[in-house]
């Protein structure tokens, strides 16, 4: 199991904090993310993620950088439990894990 | 001109002579089949074991490996498929020496030790059509071994759904005083009808257990994950529907199965009935159930059955090719001609790529070969005649001359990354080691880069027809090479210039909503949904039963 903390730049979306949700199972090739608001500071998102495939600390941050660019996700924690899936897995599964948070008060 | 010119058909004579008291007509009981291939073979003589895709010659090679090393040695094996143990048992005891096929799926690392150990000469690795071709010119067998259902007193065989290679294999064999040797699964008075004339077969024998079959194009929906689904969305939106591809070929896999089950939803929506996947050389898929229900299809012919898929078949003759007894007539030799020069594109998914598009599935302990993706996986030079979405391709290549010529649509399928975190985007193949190791002349690479036209990954889609220099492939590729260490050597001005003229294409540039890829997108989530799709005349093998 490797951990992994980031901080990373990007855009706010405004509008109340909404209450977290959890999208996606751990298994393997699978992951898990929270996303919930807070704990971070201003123009930044923080991403902790637990990883059960070591040494892609590089990849992650690629990822995540794209992910934090195209997205408004700054203000938001995620917290994400991977069992080894590959990047494209991981950016659909952000994806949809944000369209969840965000969808609550449509 | 005197001489002799008979010598095969004397020899043919001859060992039939010395087989005659083994048989009674053509038939031959069980426990006598490896004293009659003492009897018909001898040491060096070119034999075609029945070994395809699919079907089996399997009691037959079983009797094969128990004749005497010392009266049958050398022989020089020609056959498609190299998929049972006993097919390298010969080859360890001595019985076969030579060996020239297509595909070797699951002997695959067997093979590679026995080839690197000196036991088993490698001919060479061809693709289907290659080999059959060949056993009209050089390879003719001169025995062939071969499976089928059922035979009658005069030795006519009918081959059921799972014809395959047999056609191909007796012709060449029987045409060129060859002998033929055929197992069956019955003997019966009257045939449903007649795959082989009798007269090219000289003999029978029933098998103690039916020959086998595995159902190798069976994907469960259950196993398709959202990122096949996007990647589906792509094809269908950026190509199927961009050049009207109405004739076409699938590999196997689970992402051309998630292409067949968007067409009645996704494609659906699009409008696209009837404007694309009209016509297919294509195994009949379960998956493809949906789309034939929903009137996507409206034909399919064959390379070989598929296990669980006859009564549904049989009741679809309108779509699929069948004999007068109702059932499937497919044809191995046939369906790669109709996938080389009458289909607008082909679509595979592959396990390795680099940066000139070339790809392979080989890696370094493992000699796999080809099969028949390369048959349709490559531009058809010979063909002349024009369709719409052919000749756009062509335009889009260019190609500097005056003259217009039309291209055959290639589309590689891949994930960034495979499982394990493997990249599949690479600098240099794994085939380059594997063509050391075993001392190749070429490595093994199963579609060539100047033959692909699109590339697609989770990232998008890689138009290399519009690509002019080696350095743009490079870079276009790069662009969908995602995160992988050949993605990141990208550059960001360059991917952007290329997707400014549609070399590069991102879902959100072909429309797509990537949050829409779910599996709820599927036509059929399970097994069960595509027996309720076919009206429950799907019959799936044990294996794919949750229920």
């Amino acid at each position: 199991m490797e951990h992994l903390a980031f901080e990373i730049d990007s855009r706010e979306e405004g509008g109340p904090p909404r209450p977290p949700v959890l999208v996606g199972a751990v298994g393997s090739g699978n992951l898990e993310v929270l996303v919930e608001p807070g704990g971070t500071a201003a123009g930044r998102c923080r991403v902790e993620v637990h990883t059960s495939a070591g040494g892609f600390g590089a990849v992650w941050e690629a990822v995540l950088r794209d992910f934090a660019e195209r997205h408004p996700v700054a203000g938001l924690s995620l917290a994400v439990n991977d069992g080894g899936a590959t990047p494209a897995v991981v950016s659909l599964r952000l994806g949809q894990a944000l369209r969840e948070y965000r969808g609550r008060d449509r | 001109m005197s001489g002799d010119w008979s010598r095969a058909r004397r020899d043919r004579a001859e060992r039939l002579e010395r087989a005659r008291g083994l048989a009674d007509g053509k038939w031959v009981e069980a426990e006598r089949v490896p004293a009659l291939l003492e009897a018909l073979l001898r040491p060096g003589d070119r034999v075609c074991l029945e070994g395809d895709n699919q079907k089996q010659a399997d009691f037959l090679a079983r009797s094969l490996a128990r004749v005497d090393p010392a009266r049958v040695h050398d022989l020089h094996l020609v056959q498609s498929v190299v998929a049972l143990p006993e097919h390298l048992a010969l080859f360890e005891k001595g019985i076969g020496r030579r060996l020239d096929f297509s595909f070797s799926g699951p002997q695959a690392v067997r093979l590679a030790q026995l080839a690197g150990s000196g036991r088993l000469e490698i001919g060479a690795i061809h693709t289907y059509l290659e080999l059959y071709a060949r056993y009209f010119v050089d390879l003719t067998p001169r025995v062939a071994l071969v499976a089928a259902q059922a035979a009658d007193r005069e030795g006519n065989l009918y081959t059921g759904p799972n014809t395959e290679d047999t056609p191909a294999i007796v012709e060449a064999t029987a045409f060129k005083d060859g002998l033929v040797v055929a197992q069956v699964n019955e003997r019966v008075d009257r045939l449903p009808r007649v795959d082989v004339p009798g007269g090219w077969v000289d003999h029978v024998v029933r098998a103690p257990a039916p020959s086998t079959i595995e159902p190798l194009f069976t994907r469960d929906p259950a196993l398709i994950g959202e990122v096949q689904v996007l990647m589906a969305m792509m094809v269908i939106r950026g190509i199927y529907a961009e050049y009207g591809v109405q004739r076409l070929n699938h590999g196997i896999g689970f992402d051309t199965a998630a292409i067949e089950l968007l067409l009645p939803t996704y494609a659906e929506e699009l409008g696209l009935r009837g404007k694309i996947c009209r016509h297919w050389a294509l195994n009949p898929h379960p998956t493809l159930i949906p789309a034939v229900e929903s009137g996507f299809v409206e034909s399919v012919h064959s390379f070989g059955s598929e296990l669980g898929m006859e009564a549904y078949v049989a009741a679809r003759p309108d779509v699929f090719f069948t004999g007068r007894d109702g059932s499937l007539r497919s044809h191995r030799a046939f369906s790669q001609l109709a996938g080389h020069y009458a289909c607008d594109l082909f679509i595979g998914s592959t396990l390795q790529m680099d940066l000139e598009g070339n790809s392979s599935t080989a890696t370094r302990s493992r000699v796999t070969g080809f099969g028949g993706a390369p048959n349709m996986g490559c531009d058809a030079r010979g063909r002349r005649h024009a369709t719409p979405a052919w000749v756009r391709a062509g335009r889009e290549a260019g190609g500097g001359g005056a003259m217009p010529r039309g291209r055959k649509l290639v589309v590689q399928l891949l994930e960034t990354y495979r499982e394990h975190m493997e990249p599949a985007f690479v600098e240099r193949l794994d085939a380059w080691d594997l063509a050391e190791a075993m001392r190749m002349e070429l490595p093994p690479v199963m579609i060539y880069g100047d033959d692909v036209t699109h590339v697609v990954t989770e990232e998008g889609i890689a138009n290399l027809l519009l690509c002019r220099t080696p350095e743009e492939r490079a870079e276009a590729i790069r662009a969908v090479a995602g995160y992988t260490p050949v993605g990141r050597g990208r550059s960001r001005a360059a991917v952007e210039a290329l997707r400014g003229r549609g070399a590069v294409r991102r879902p959100e540039d072909l429309g797509i909503d990537v949050r829409r890829a779910t599996r709820d997108l599927l036509a059929a989530r399970s097994v069960k949904e595509l027996v309720r799709w076919s009206g429950g005349l799907y019959a799936p093998p044990a294996r794919f039963r949750s229920w």
